[in-house]
């Protein structure tokens, strides 16, 4: 009969996932791929905005896509038909979120050289936040219907992103959208954020996102 | 659903460990898990067994064990703690001036193998 023993481990979770998530930052600055992880509620625009930026930013770098779904493959296909950039489909059956090990599965299944690689995140405010995914770099795009109140209810979204898009600009006359109270909630959050306005619909603000975006690729390849 | 990917977590940490122990079965896993963590512990037992049986390779029909450890604050301006619970406003003062000393954390305390 084998005998039952104890080991003692006091090991954070969270410690250990920001751990797996730094290695692979790491990793991919010095293969110099920039990992872009945006994430936004259900329905704010990603994938019409990345369509435009991928299109944009196409011929100056090497860009894969990595959409993450709970289920369908539906995002990866109309990436993949608009843009013609390598994009691929994560299903995290049921998960709220990704973390740096379910990015790294995604990067492997890449299969490629690139020097710019776009995460679409699952489209929530909550989760996603709060697991590293190793990426260079984090953007949250919030769209005008959703209100001026986000930065409020999701605090941690916020802290987070250095990057945020307000997107659906051109529906502002039909919303109680204030711009000046949003960009204050969101400084109050992350004094470092820098906020583009854009309409992923009509192209308007979209150049000058992805030249910011193409001039933080440079910097963290150089 | 947040505490699947904890689970999975916690299952491939816990193998891990039980890889350098040359293999040994694990029997219980005993977690910490704080009053302000974003960790539902109901919600985690729900997924506990089914992600054992389909994402671990040592830890087939390994038990849960989950202690929940109380959230203190502290308050910088009377300088005593109090239940985080309570909220943000110091409950002896009424400042707002106030942090989280402990209670967000989900810890895995120990293991049984065999």
């Amino acid at each position: 009969m084998s005998e039952v023993r104890t080991i003692l481990l006091n090991r954070s979770i969270a410690d250990s996932i920001e751990e797996e998530a730094e290695e692979l930052r790491q990793e991919l600055k010095k293969r110099k791929i920039f990992l872009l992880n945006v994430m936004s509620s259900p329905g704010s625009g990603k994938t019409t905005t990345l369509i435009r930026l991928v299109n944009l930013l196409k011929d100056k770098y090497r860009i894969a896509i990595m959409e993450a779904d709970i289920d369908s493959d539906v995002d990866a296909i109309t990436v993949a038909r608009e843009t013609g950039v390598k994009s691929i489909q994560l299903h995290t059956g049921g998960m709220c979120h990704l973390d740096g090990s379910m990015t790294r599965q995604g990067l492997e299944a890449l299969d490629g050289e690139y020097d710019f690689v776009i995460l679409e995140n699952i489209g929530n405010l909550v989760c996603p936040a709060e697991f590293d995914t190793g990426a260079s770099m984090n953007m949250v795009i919030l769209s005008v219907p959703e209100g001026s109140d986000k930065p409020l209810k999701y605090p941690l979204m916020f802290e987070k992103s250095d990057l945020v898009l307000i997107n659906k600009i051109d529906t502002l006359e039909y919303f109680d959208f204030d711009y000046n109270i949003v960009e204050n909630f969101i400084f109050n959050r992350n004094k470092n954020a820098v906020i583009f306005k854009i309409s992923a619909k009509n192209g308007t603000g979209v150049e000058e996102v992805s030249k910011h975006l193409s001039s933080l690729i440079d910097k963290w390849r150089s | 659903m947040h505490e699947l990917g904890i689970a999975f977590h916690i299952i491939s940490e816990v193998d891990k460990i039980a890889e350098e122990n040359n293999g040994v079965e694990v029997k219980s896993v005993t977690l910490e898990i704080g009053e302000v963590s974003t960790v539902v512990p109901k919600y985690l037992e729900d997924v506990w067994y089914w992600a054992c049986e389909h994402k671990s390779t040592h830890l087939k029909n390994c038990k849960l064990n989950i202690v929940v450890t109380k959230a203190i604050s502290f308050c910088n301006s009377c300088q005593k703690t109090y239940s985080t619970l309570e909220g943000k406003k110091c409950p002896n003062c009424g400042s707002e001036d106030t942090f989280l000393v402990e209670g967000n954390q989900t810890k895995i305390k120990s293991i049984e193998v065999v």
